[in-house]
């Protein structure tokens, strides 16, 4: 009796503690529930309304059903955007990763040093301007009169310059090497980071075992980076299929539909031709090919951690 | 350490070539902005005559002033909101674990693969209904929303790591949560949150999207968001745009040389975690 008395009320303290905490916690998440809903969920809600509608954005709007969707996978310019992003996937993903790899299984280890730090410094930098001015500045790399050209004329290729941007085969790879250039330092000193913590004698082992670099590669190498891969190529793969500010501010989508990508189609269907209900069909048609694409990555990451 | 010394020469080499490719861009840039503003530049090379004035007259015709305030007042508005109700969000889901914390979890999680494209058409109309479209409210109520996702996260993975010992003591002393969570929590939270603070700063100040559609008048967005304003202002001279691209450019990359540790822990922590 003197005993379970004291347990009881104990019992009843901690529930009546735990359920203030779960008070507590509800009262802490509303605001952050509230700006997500607000400004995502609900837009996102909005968003598959519209899309079921034939609206101008002002006028009165007409149910259409599927028509939207339909449009989006059967109009030849909308799905020339879709296999636009989904070439600069070679280009915002491929080339920074393999790239930051092959950086970061040569270099492998850096001494904390000056070099260290300009290094990574100077690899940063992409990353720090916006991505609209690295549109600019690359624009005036692309030109006529460009850094490009000046230096295919002085390795002696003068044969092939030319206005790249202008091109209707040379303007998608020059926006996608735009693409290449950000993300390229932050892969490779993400990759640096990834690779110092793998452990140095595994390396003594296998070169012990007069292992080449190839199979060092592949064998310690990239199964020791798999998370910082995963990771990287989903936040790549998110940045080709969703680009949008390089393109508007190199090409705007030109020449023709050379560069067209779904975010600026989105745009000028949107408020440029006031489709409203085809533009936001296309943003959801968006929203679901990225998580398609990204699901399936993180899946990989994760059941092979196990 | 058994490493070829010609892997560490290769690898050398390649870095120092990542490097320059990285910095020719913007030196081009520079020396583009050099030239006379009249004439289209010729390449890449010194200008023999340097036109510093380039900087002042792109400053003045860009209105670049008046643009770094609209985009300070942006920044004040997202990232101290977002950082106090996210923080506040985190502990709610990793300090206290609360029950169901985890669908919760996961309802933000999976707004962090949405493209802001996929937004932006409802976003407009909605601003439209609340009134603030043009305004820059506009920018300011919806990037507090999709810093969310991330934020939260962000918050949550910092408290999920506080040892609990610590929340027990302080209730052994009878202290109240809200009590707990301002006392003790969040002076430990600040290296997450100032980390935090730092990666929104930066994707405020970037933020492209949202004020070239939300906000017609360039002089109401953000720095990045005015950069096709630029476009239009100087379409006749390259090294005025040039010139007005780096003056914009430049707060940014000054904030990030002094916070540089800091800021590349972020970034790389934002990428992991993210």
């Amino acid at each position: 009796m003197s005993t379970r008395a004291p347990l009881i009320t104990r019992r009843v303290a901690v529930s009546a503690a735990a359920r203030r905490a779960t008070i507590a916690a509800w009262l802490l998440l509303t605001p952050a529930l509230i700006a997500y809903i607000s400004f995502v969920i609900w837009p996102l809600i909005l968003g598959v309304q519209y899309s079921f509608y034939d609206w101008n954005g002002i006028g009165p709007s007409t149910w259409v059903g599927f028509e939207n969707y339909l449009t989006v996978v059967t109009d030849p310019t909308l799905l020339a955007s879709i296999a636009n992003a989904f070439i600069l996937v070679a280009f915002f993903t491929v080339i920074p990763v393999g790239v930051g790899l092959m950086l970061a299984s040569l270099i492998r280890t850096m001494k904390a040093g000056p070099f260290t730090t300009i290094s990574q410094t100077i690899l940063f930098l992409p990353q720090i301007i916006p991505l609209a001015a690295a549109g600019i500045a690359w624009s005036w790399m692309y030109a006529q009169t460009g850094a490009i050209n000046q230096f295919l004329s002085a390795i002696g290729l003068g044969g092939i310059t030319r206005s790249w941007l202008a091109g209707y085969d040379t303007a998608l790879p020059a926006v996608g090497l735009i693409g290449s250039w950000v993300l390229t330092g932050l892969c490779t000193v993400l990759l640096l980071t990834g690779i110092s913590k793998i452990d140095g004698s595994l390396y003594e082992a296998i070169r012990l075992d007069g292992a080449g670099w190839w199979r060092e590669f592949f064998t310690i190498t990239l199964p020791g980076l798999r998370q910082e891969i995963a990771v990287l190529i989903t936040l790549t793969v998110i940045a080709a299929l969703s680009s949008f500010d390089i393109i508007y501010t190199s090409t705007q989508g030109g020449p023709g539909r050379a560069t067209l990508v779904p975010g600026i189609s989105i745009f000028r269907i949107g408020f440029t031709q006031s489709d409203v209900g085809l533009a936001s069909a296309f943003g959801i048609v968006l929203m679901v090919l990225v998580l398609a694409v990204v699901l399936p990555i993180q899946r990989l990451s994760r059941t092979s951690d196990r | 350490m058994i490493n070829n010394k010609s892997e560490v020469i290769l690898g050398r080499l390649l870095l120092v070539i990542a490097l320059v490719i990285t910095l020719v861009p913007l030196a081009s840039m520079l020396s583009a902005a050099l030239q006379p503003a009249d004439q289209n530049p010729t390449g890449f090379v010194w200008p023999s005559d340097p036109q510093w004035i380039n900087f002042v007259t792109a400053f003045e015709v860009g209105n670049v002033f008046r643009l770094m305030q609209s985009s300070a007042l942006i920044v004040l508005g997202v990232v101290p909101i977002s950082i106090i109700i996210a923080t506040m969000a985190g502990y709610a889901l990793g300090g206290l674990r609360m029950k169901g914390g985890r669908f919760i979890l996961i309802f933000f999680v999976l707004g962090l693969t949405i493209p802001f494209e996929a937004l932006i058409i409802p976003l407009y109309y909605q601003a439209q209904s609340m009134g603030t479209l043009n305004t820059q409210l506009a920018i300011v109520f919806p990037l507090i929303g999709l810093f969310m996702p991330f934020s939260v996260f962000w918050m949550r993975a910092h408290f999920v790591n506080v040892p609990p010992e610590l929340s027990e003591a302080a209730r052994v002393d009878g202290a109240t949560t809200w009590q707990e969570f301002v006392r003790i929590q969040l002076p430990l939270a600040v290296p997450a949150t100032s980390a935090l603070a730092i990666l929104l700063f930066l994707w405020t100040w970037n933020q492209f999207l949202l004020p070239v559609v939300l906000v017609a008048d360039p002089l109401n967005r953000t720095v990045a968001g005015a950069l096709t304003f630029f476009q239009g202002q100087y379409s006749l001279s390259i090294p005025l745009l040039n010139a007005g691209a780096l003056l914009i450019i430049t707060p940014a990359i000054i904030v990030f040389l002094i916070f540089q540790r800091q800021f590349v822990r972020a970034l790389l922590q934002g990428a992991v975690k993210g």
